[in-house]
């Protein structure tokens, strides 16, 4: 459904009185997401994880600088016809939702983004909510008001409020403990089998992990490589890239484990 | 890059506020210089010519009795640069002596802030106005005036400063060593004030130009041989219904176009201060 | 602070209340600053009290009636205690009276006012939201051509003298093309009960337009601030990446951000507005508090000139209490309900 070839970000930056420089971010990062999968994309921060959601979505700064393809569906990606109707966007923090609007009345104005007719806004929002487990006092608070877990639900409403095929979940456990984090990456596992492609970008590998279908790792702003999830066990013999190896051994449940075959 | 885009480049921000700054020195200055050098005939009243709109030989046309209204709007301009200048320069000083006064211990800090307060507590018009009654009146009452409007904006940011410096560090331990106040006040507030009193007087000198006008063009200040721009526009404002616009207009525009020139000024010299600054 | 917000805790008042009584009582004390300083400053003057106070008639009276007036009046006594005395009538709502009207002062300035309010109320209305809207405007783009030329304007509007545009407009509007009368608040030569409501609006709308167009720099600038910093802020990218086109982002997002900024900024220029219809008042003779006051300091009119420095220094002292309690309103919220 959605292909990265070789993608590459870079950032103008003023060099001395008259020069200029590109400072890299991203390279060659090639990537696909199939229907019905959960891609993750793990890195440590700074890795440049969040970039890649920001040039999917179109949302790159301006003086950042692309090159490279993007393709959804096999034609070129045209991110503002396609953002909030074909593809969707989970936000790492409450910090993204407006502080001075009632949570409930952003889920509606998320409905009328997604291309909903006015009078189907609200009930789908309150669907929506319903779905995710909040109700109507939640409708009524503002985000600083809710918990963060709270807070990450109703933005995976907003995100399937319309016919998003595609869903970028950026950093999903940040900020939440062990059982909420569960929760909202068992979420996003159900919206993968209903037949959505899921982009998952995190740090946390060892919560992913159980979710995902396949597991891309970068590392400062290079992929390492792309395994399919079964590829992590024992002791990571599976694993082409010795980063990934080390990165999965360094797992405290994999530390405490003794090594397969001596 | 080629040598030509180099080039064009390395003017950036900062060059282009220098080369502001420095052509609108140039204009006002030689504006003023035109003014000064012009023929004091053009001054007196004509009665043969009056009321010309602006044509050959009279670029600002004439007024009601024939004086010519560029060389009276000229000579206006300078004194409405002199009372600036003299206002903003006192201004400027108050605001220094009260800011350090200010440091001398909670009591004079408390003091300073009431003052500072109750000036901003009037609205500026009615302030000067009080002044210039008190002083009577005349040209040196509008000095006065918009002198006395000026300082509480620049006597809280220098009282700030100065706080920020005496809390710092390396005076607490100057004190240590047995510095006595005035050594302080010399080695240490001064260098850090100096830079904002000039910015904070150059900022100023437009408000206090265009505060000048106010003033006198509401009544105060007239003083029949020295024309202000303000003693103009009251002038002309009686005439306005009968059409002569350029009365009404045209000083106004000068004085407009002195007061850019003034920012301009302000801009080049900041730039030329701080490098850092304008490269931003 | 913390002392009077323990003070407050002791009393049991909310926080918000235990400002407001600060700010009062605050205002008070300035209000008698400014008295002092004005009653000093009309002392100063190089004019006769009782030349002043009889006015034309002084060549006519002795000097044993002027000893006589003197006293009656106190101009005889130190100026603490004149001080002290005038202060005491103001309280009791006696300032006296003023010889350029001949009516009491109080009387005066409640009439000039109300005539200047019909000024500055439409423009103060005006000026914030043209302000708000061009703010809007610029901010959404930041470095737009649209953005530039506000920038551009307010600019401009700080840089020339209030008075001036106003006679700009003047001959514009009411010479050239005559389509608003040339002065005064009423046809002149008419009696009040002669004037329509049409001809007293016609007779408004120039003012109002050249105050209006004086305020709207600061409340502009203002908002342009707000607006492009909330523009840069996380939620507005996650608006755009719900498919929000820019003008939608700014009317929902940044507008609401940017409100109560450019209402706190409204607020805390009454003085500024106050000055601006001053010289209004004079281009359009337009019988206001403002004409009031020069009028007062030209002709020697003290007990006038007193009391108007007392009413403005209440209304800016007001308009400046409601800024600090909004700019207030804003920061806690966030704090106390987190």
């Amino acid at each position: 459904m959605l292909e990265v070839a070789r993608l590459s970000i870079g950032f103008r930056r003023p060099l001395g009185l008259w020069r200029r420089e590109i400072v890299p971010a991203l390279r060659d990062i090639s990537l696909q997401v199939q229907a019905g999968e959960m891609l993750a994309v793990i890195g440590a921060s700074g890795a440049g994880k969040s970039l890649l959601a920001q040039a999917i979505l179109g949302l790159l700064p301006a003086h950042a600088v692309l090159s490279g393809a993007l393709r959804y569906r096999g034609a070129p990606l045209d991110p503002a016809a396609l953002r909030g109707r074909r593809i969707a966007l989970v936000p790492q923090s409450i910090a993204w939702l407006d502080p001075l609007v009632r949570t409930g009345r952003q889920v509606e104005w998320a409905a009328g983004r997604a291309g909903l007719p006015a009078a189907a806004r609200r009930p789908a929002a309150t669907a929506a909510l319903a779905r995710f487990g909040l109700g109507a006092a939640a409708a009524r608070r503002f985000p600083h008001q809710l918990s963060g877990g709270m807070a990450r639900r109703a933005m995976l409403a907003m995100a399937t409020l319309g016919q998003a095929e595609l869903l970028i979940a950026d950093e999903p456990t940040n900020g939440l403990d062990p059982e909420n984090a569960a929760r909202v990456l068992n979420h996003l596992r159900t919206l993968a089998d209903a037949g959505r492609g899921v982009l998952v970008i995190s740090h946390d590998l060892a919560a992913v992990l159980p979710l995902a279908d396949r597991v891309a790792i970068l590392r400062d702003g290079a992929l390492q490589e792309t395994a399919p999830a079964a590829a992590f066990r024992g002791n990571g013999a599976a694993l082409a890239s010795p980063y990934a190896r080390a990165l999965w051994r360094a797992l405290p449940e994999i530390g405490f484990l003794p090594a397969e075959g001596g | 890059m080629n040598a030509r885009a180099k080039i064009k480049a390395r003017v950036n921000a900062r060059g282009r506020l220098l080369l502001t700054g420095l052509t609108a020195a140039l204009l006002l200055g030689g504006a003023l210089l035109a003014g000064h050098g012009m023929d004091a005939a053009l001054l007196r009243p004509r009665f043969g010519l009056a009321a010309l709109p602006p044509g050959p030989g009279y670029p600002f046309g004439t007024d009601a009795l024939g004086r010519d209204l560029l060389a009276r709007s000229l000579r206006g301009l300078e004194t409405s640069l002199l009372v600036g200048l003299l206002a903003a320069t006192a201004s400027t000083l108050i605001a220094l002596l009260l800011a350090g006064l200010a440091m001398l211990g909670r009591a004079a800090d408390a003091i300073v802030g009431l003052a500072v307060e109750t000036c901003i507590g009037l609205p500026h018009l009615v302030l000067m106005i009080l002044v210039a009654f008190a002083l009577g009146g005349g040209v040196g009452a509008v000095v006065a005036a918009v002198a006395l409007t000026h300082w509480p904006v620049l006597t809280r940011i220098l009282r700030a400063e100065f706080q920020a410096v005496l809390t710092a560090d390396y005076v607490i331990h100057a004190r240590r060593f047995g510095h006595g106040p005035w050594f302080i006040l010399r080695r240490h507030l001064l260098p850090h004030a100096l830079p904002q009193l000039a910015v904070g007087f150059v900022l100023m000198l437009p408000h206090a130009i265009l505060h000048e006008a106010a003033l006198t063009f509401v009544g105060f200040g007239i003083a029949p041989a020295r024309p202000s721009i303000g003693g103009l526009l009251a002038e002309a404002l009686g005439s306005l219904s009968a059409g002569w616009w350029w009365l009404g207009v045209l000083p106004g525009a000068l004085l407009l176009a002195a007061v850019l020139c003034l920012d301009g000024i302000a801009s080049g010299l900041r730039a030329w201060l701080s490098p850092r600054v304008a490269e931003a | 602070m913390s002392v009077s917000a323990a003070g407050a805790a002791r009393l049991r008042l909310p926080p918000l209340l235990a400002f407001l009584l600060r700010r009062l009582l605050r205002l008070a004390l300035l209000l008698v600053c400014v008295a002092a300083l004005a009653f000093a400053l009309a002392r100063a003057a190089p004019v006769d009290p009782v030349e002043a106070f009889l006015g034309p008639a002084a060549a006519q009276v002795g000097p044993e009636q002027r000893a006589a007036i003197a006293a009656r009046w106190g101009f005889d006594q130190p100026a603490p205690v004149q001080f002290l005395h005038w202060l005491g009538q103001a309280l009791r709502g006696d300032l006296g009276e003023s010889s350029i009207f001949a009516a009491p002062v109080a009387q005066v300035i409640g009439e000039r006012f109300a005539a200047s309010l019909a000024l500055m109320l439409p423009a103060w209305i005006l000026g914030g939201a043209l302000g708000f809207g061009l703010g809007l405007a610029a901010g959404a783009r930041e470095g737009g051509w649209l953005d530039r030329v506000i920038r551009l304007y307010a600019y401009l509007l700080t840089a020339l003298p209030g008075f001036w545009l106003a006679m700009l407009l003047l001959i514009v509007f009411a010479v050239w093309l005559g389509w608003a009368p040339v002065c005064c608040a009423v046809p002149p030569g008419l009696l009040p009960d002669q004037v329509s409501l049409g001809q007293r609006l016609a007779h408004l709308v120039l003012p109002v337009a050249a105050l209006s167009v004086l305020g709207v720099g600061p409340v502009a600038l203002h908002t342009r601030a707000k607006v492009a910093e909330a523009m840069r802020a996380d939620f507005v990218l996650y608006a755009f990446a719900q498919g929000a086109g820019r003008a939608e982002v700014a009317l929902r997002h940044a507008a609401r951000h940017a409100a109560l900024p450019a209402l706190t900024i409204l607020f805390a220029g009454m003085g500024e507005l106050f000055g601006g219809s001053v010289v209004a008042e004079q281009v359009f003779a337009w019988p206001g508090l403002g004409r009031a006051a020069i009028e007062a300091g030209l002709r020697a009119d003290v007990p006038l000139l007193l009391g108007i420095a007392l009413a403005t220094a209440l209304f800016v002292g007001c308009g400046n209490l409601i800024a600090d309690l909004l700019a207030q309103a804003v920061d806690p919220r966030q704090r106390r309900r987190a």
